[in-house]
């Protein structure tokens, strides 16, 4: 306990507490985490907001992603670019989303934008074909993926143009409570 | 809001016959008016559309599309009525639709969050429904279409939101900071120029207010404030303990075993409140100042199982309490000596504390469950039964880190997507007569059965308690050793736990010969058999402990018999749950492994209905026993270890899809309503309906428990005559059944009144989704439109 660390200044722990849903020794264990990554790249002073980025195999390779079938996706939709190279900001911003506290607006947003594949906006047919697949490990053959894609489609979209926009991927979170304890990652 | 741009028809002369008003009829004349209009606006459209690919492609080259891939990223034309090969101008047109462009495009989202926030300050109770906007969807009345040449450039827009947060409340606005979908960057620029604008926003107003002492010690406090809360907050959470075994618990096994963890930590913080409450006012104090006793038999080992012997004269139950107000020394009992003319020093009268703890501990404990209940109401509202598109986006359980459960994981959810795949493809094939009869026929004899085997451990409960009384007269007659006496009373508790341990399984075994038609219901059944066994047992017990026509009739401190039986209870259940860790789990294992190499699964339901029981045992005997909450926390301490370790070690990942926030909220309900309601009905009848014991416990010699409260009443009352009041408010308000009446008509009415609320929002949630449908075929409908307008502009060039 005690406010003996170097690391950031208060006023950064402070705007970290206020944009994110951790609390300070949260953050530090956070960052720590984050350097353990590559102690070689990551200096232990932020105070004058050194511009670092960890390339997405060291992200990769954590414990809690390692084995996830979004993993590149969602380094890529936290990360800077889009190209899964993630900042300390992007680091702490991702484990925030998908922390307990956030609220579901949020998590549904960027569910969203992680499940949308190509960008546009919209998770088409060939989106959740890559999502099927990614979730069954290629087990389904080509037709059943075909078929429940169909059916998620007629499920799903309300106004009716073959896509699924943000509005009903939202409208459909909220008809299902389990979103907020499933996409949920411990740290 | 803004208004959409004034349209101006130009009907030309001469199409139709003169004296004859265009019809509706008549397409071409709307047609050619309508087209003026398309080419205006596509005009400045495309004009704008440059100045938004610039702007795009400065924000990042790389991962967005280019309008152009847009015609690579449809599917081919024909493939559906959609697209059917819409040109390039077209495509253009569509990509920067506002709906498409609020995920990518910055000043949409901040466009979007602006309106949240001015319509957070301006917020009545409800929002009108002209104004009702789904999350993200803008709609023509609140933005400025694109086409609006004035329109706002990024700086604007951010220069808005941060104008807009500052004129909300202290917490709307950190709410809101939270909730924006904006990167981490960017959040702290925003909440950078919103502190600095409000410390400008301070200066300027302490030009105009008094430099007082008092204005700068409000400011200081208030930070000093944030920083004590936001301490508070970080060491409430780092006062979380097993935070990183429950990790490992859910990285193996998911969210389903994780809740029954999670519930386990719930309880256990209950029986900590409890605890306190009734450490600080009564068992504390009471140990300061011990009654008078004599000396207890010496302890032997058996105590810890029966309860009995040298526990029986001890702070562990109701009969050690004493009946007087501890520390003042004109008590009757007491020395004898005169009575000092000076006041007691600190008076503390014991009956009282005890009945008010004991209240008070209900109350907080009541407190707690609701919000408990609501909290996880809130979060699980909605069904999601057989629903592909939830099972497609939310089924897969993103704790689940290690290597092998990902992979179970993966081939479950392959199975649970055949399955659902099967089902809709058998659904259109209805039951014929004969199979639906069957099946009738076998739920009816399925439900019989349960009944009927609970009506027989009902009755025998009750020969065996009725039995196990005459035994231990006969065994008191002769004089036979304390070991068979105590070994006497164990009998009933081992029967009680026995059943409950055996006859959920017998249920799981009836559910799976039901077959019924989803795995949800199968596990809804079991559970809802398995509380009627374990309902009816209770109130079997609870009424003869009351009735005392059995158990504990010839004692002549009755309450401390009952505290020792539920005592007795509570350890068996413990026991029990021991033995059939060991012989479910780990002899199981051992077998299936042998048979059919695979590990059993950890029954969720069947362990919290456990739970709920043994918390039920503690709630019923807080009144007698006032320690047995620190028991009860003991207890599932030592089961938290238990559970784990036998899980880690013989247990695999669940097969079958688990609605992990449904079922909590079912848990958490089941503890609430049956079961802390009986306790509550039980402490309240025991307290205002049945004679304490005469020679043992603060209230001997009382007619009724709450008498005493009635008598200090009094005492107020005869003591200081300024306070009347407080008597007259007890006697016609407390006591009086009429307002009883009234409050839970009130309540009846209230609870009519939101459930009409919640129908008719449900009516306007279907109108709108109709609206929303039809929009869609509009979108289409102009689209078409739109690119026939093109195709003949093309035609002509």
């Amino acid at each position: 306990m005690g406010n003996k660390q170097t690391i950031f200044t208060q006023e950064q722990l402070d705007a970290y507490q206020d944009c994110t849903f951790f609390t300070r020794k949260e953050i530090l264990r956070l960052f720590y985490r984050y350097r353990d990554l590559a102690p070689q790249l990551v200096p232990l002073d932020y105070t004058d907001k050194p511009a670092v980025t960890l390339p997405y195999e060291l992200i990769a390779s954590m414990p809690e992603l390692k084995d996830n079938p979004f993993r590149q996706r969602i380094a890529e939709v936290f990360s800077e670019h889009g190209d899964g190279n993630m900042t300390l900001d992007n680091f702490l911003d991702m484990f925030s989303v998908l922390s307990e506290m956030a609220p579901r607006d949020l998590k549904a947003y960027y569910a969203f934008k992680i499940y949308d594949f190509n960008n546009d906006d919209y998770i088409c047919k060939s989106d959740l074909e890559k999502t099927v697949n990614k979730l069954t490990r290629n087990e389904l053959t080509p037709e059943e993926v075909s078929l429940v894609c169909e059916k998620v489609i007629y499920e799903a979209d309300v106004d009716n143009d073959g896509k699924l926009s943000l509005e009903d991927f939202q409208h459909m979170i909220i008809r299902a409570p389990d979103f907020l304890s499933t996409f949920h990652i411990r740290i | 809001m803004s208004q959409p741009p004034s349209i101006t028809l130009h009907v030309p002369e001469g199409t139709e016959s003169d004296g004859q008003e265009p019809s509706p009829d008549s397409e071409r004349a709307l047609h050619t008016s309508f087209h003026q209009l398309i080419l205006e606006q596509s005009s400045l459209i495309e004009a704008g559309l440059e100045l938004e690919m610039k702007e795009r492609d400065r924000e990042s080259p790389a991962c967005l599309a280019p309008p152009d891939a847009c015609a690579a990223a449809w599917p081919e034309p024909g493939q559906g009525e959609q697209c059917p090969g819409y040109s390039s101008a077209s495509l253009q047109i569509l990509a920067s639709m506002p709906s498409r462009t609020i995920g990518r495009s910055l000043g949409a989202i901040i466009s979007q969050y602006c309106n949240r926030t001015a319509r957070l300050r301006r917020r009545s109770s409800r929002p009108p429904l002209q104004q009702l906007c789904r999350a993200a969807r803008p709609s023509l009345r609140q933005y400025d279409l694109d086409t609006d040449p004035a329109r706002a450039t990024l700086e604007d827009k951010w220069s808005l939101l941060v104008k807009e947060l500052l004129s909300l409340s202290p917490y709307q606005r950190s709410q809101m900071l939270l909730t924006l979908p904006i990167s981490l960057a960017e959040k702290r620029t925003l909440r950078r120029q919103v502190n600095r604008q409000r410390g400008l926003l301070r200066q300027h107003a302490q030009h105009w207010a008094p430099s007082s002492p008092c204005g700068w010690s409000i400011v200081y406090v208030g930070l000093g404030c944030r920083g004590l809360w936001y301490r508070l907050l970080s060491l409430l959470r780092t006062a979380q303990p097993w935070h990183y075994t429950l990790k490992q618990i859910s990285g193996r096994f998911g969210s389903s075993v994780l809740s029954y963890f999670l519930f386990l930590k719930t309880l256990l913080m209950f029986n900590f409140f409890s605890f306190l409450i009734l450490l600080a006012f009564v068992v504390a104090l009471q140990a300061v100042y011990p009654p008078p006793s004599a000396s207890p038999p010496p302890f032997t080992g058996l105590e810890l199982l029966t309860g009995a012997g040298y526990f029986t004269h001890s702070l562990l139950y109701y009969g050690y309490y004493s009946n007087v107000t501890l520390n003042d020394p004109c008590t009757p009992g007491s020395k004898g000596s005169a009575c000092p003319p000076a006041a007691p020093p600190f008076p503390y009268n014991m009956p009282l504390a005890y009945l008010f703890s004991v209240g008070v501990s209900f109350l907080v404990t009541c407190i707690l469950l609701v919000y408990c209940v609501s909290c996880s109401f809130r979060e699980s509202v909605g069904s999601s039964l057989g629903d592909l598109a939830a099972k497609v986006f939310c089924a897969w359980d993103f704790k689940v880190i290690q290597r092998r459960s990902v992979k179970l994981q993966c081939e479950n959810f392959c199975t649970q997507l055949k399955e659902l795949l099967a089902e809709q493809r058998s659904r259109s094939h209805s039951q014929s007569l004969c199979q639906r009869l069957r099946h009738c026929i076998v739920v009816l004899l399925a439900w019989t059965l349960a009944l009927g085997s609970v009506l027989g451990c009902t009755l025998a409960v009750h020969h065996l308690s009725k039995h196990m009384h005459v035994v231990q007269q006969e065994q008191r007659a002769q004089g036979s050793g304390r070991w068979q006496q105590e070994a006497i009373l164990l009998v009933l508790p081992l029967v009680v736990s026995l059943l409950n341990a055996l006859m959920p399984h017998l249920y799981n075994l009836l559910a799976m010969w039901e077959k019924q038609d989803s795995p949800v219901t199968q596990v809804y059944v079991a559970i809802c058999r398995n509380l009627i066994l374990k309902m009816v047992v209770l109130s079997l017990l609870c009424f003869q402990w009351l009735s005392r026509s059995v158990v504990c009739s010839t004692e002549e401190c009755w309450e401390t018999c009952v505290g020792q039986d539920l005592y007795r209870f509570v350890v068996m259940d413990f026991i029990f749950t021991l033995l059939d860790t060991l012989f479910g789990e780990l002899v199981w294992r051992l077998i299936l492994e042998k048979r059919l190499r695979q590990r059993p699964e950890f029954d969720i339901a069947r362990n919290v209905l456990e739970l709920i029981y043994g918390q039920t045992l503690t709630w019923l005997g807080i009144l007698f026993a006032p320690l047995l909450p620190a028991v009860q926390m003991l207890k599932l301490l030592l089961l938290f270890y238990i559970k784990k370790t036998s899980l880690m070690r013989n247990c695999q990942s669940p097969s079958k899809p688990w609605q992990a926030s449904h079922m909590s909220t079912i848990f958490i309900t089941l503890l609430c309503f049956p079961f802390f309601l009986g306790a509550t009905i039980f402490l309240s009848y025991t307290i205002w309906s049945v004679q304490p014991s005469e020679t043992c416990g603060p209230f001997r010699g009382l007619e009724t428990i709450y008498k005493s409260g009635k008598s200090w009443v009094l005492v107020l009352q005869k003591s200081n005559p300024n306070i009347t009041w407080f008597a007259w408010v007890h006697q016609h308000l407390v006591e009086n059944t009429f307002l009883l009446f009234f409050t839970s008509g009130a309540l009846l009415a209230v609870i009519y009144f939101y459930i009409q609320v919640v129908r008719g929002q449900q009516r306007v949630i279907c109108l709108l989704r109709e609206q929303i449908a039809k929009e869609g075929e509009d979108k289409i409908f102009l689209m078409q439109k739109l690119h026939s307008v093109y195709e003949q502009r093309e035609r002509r060039a």
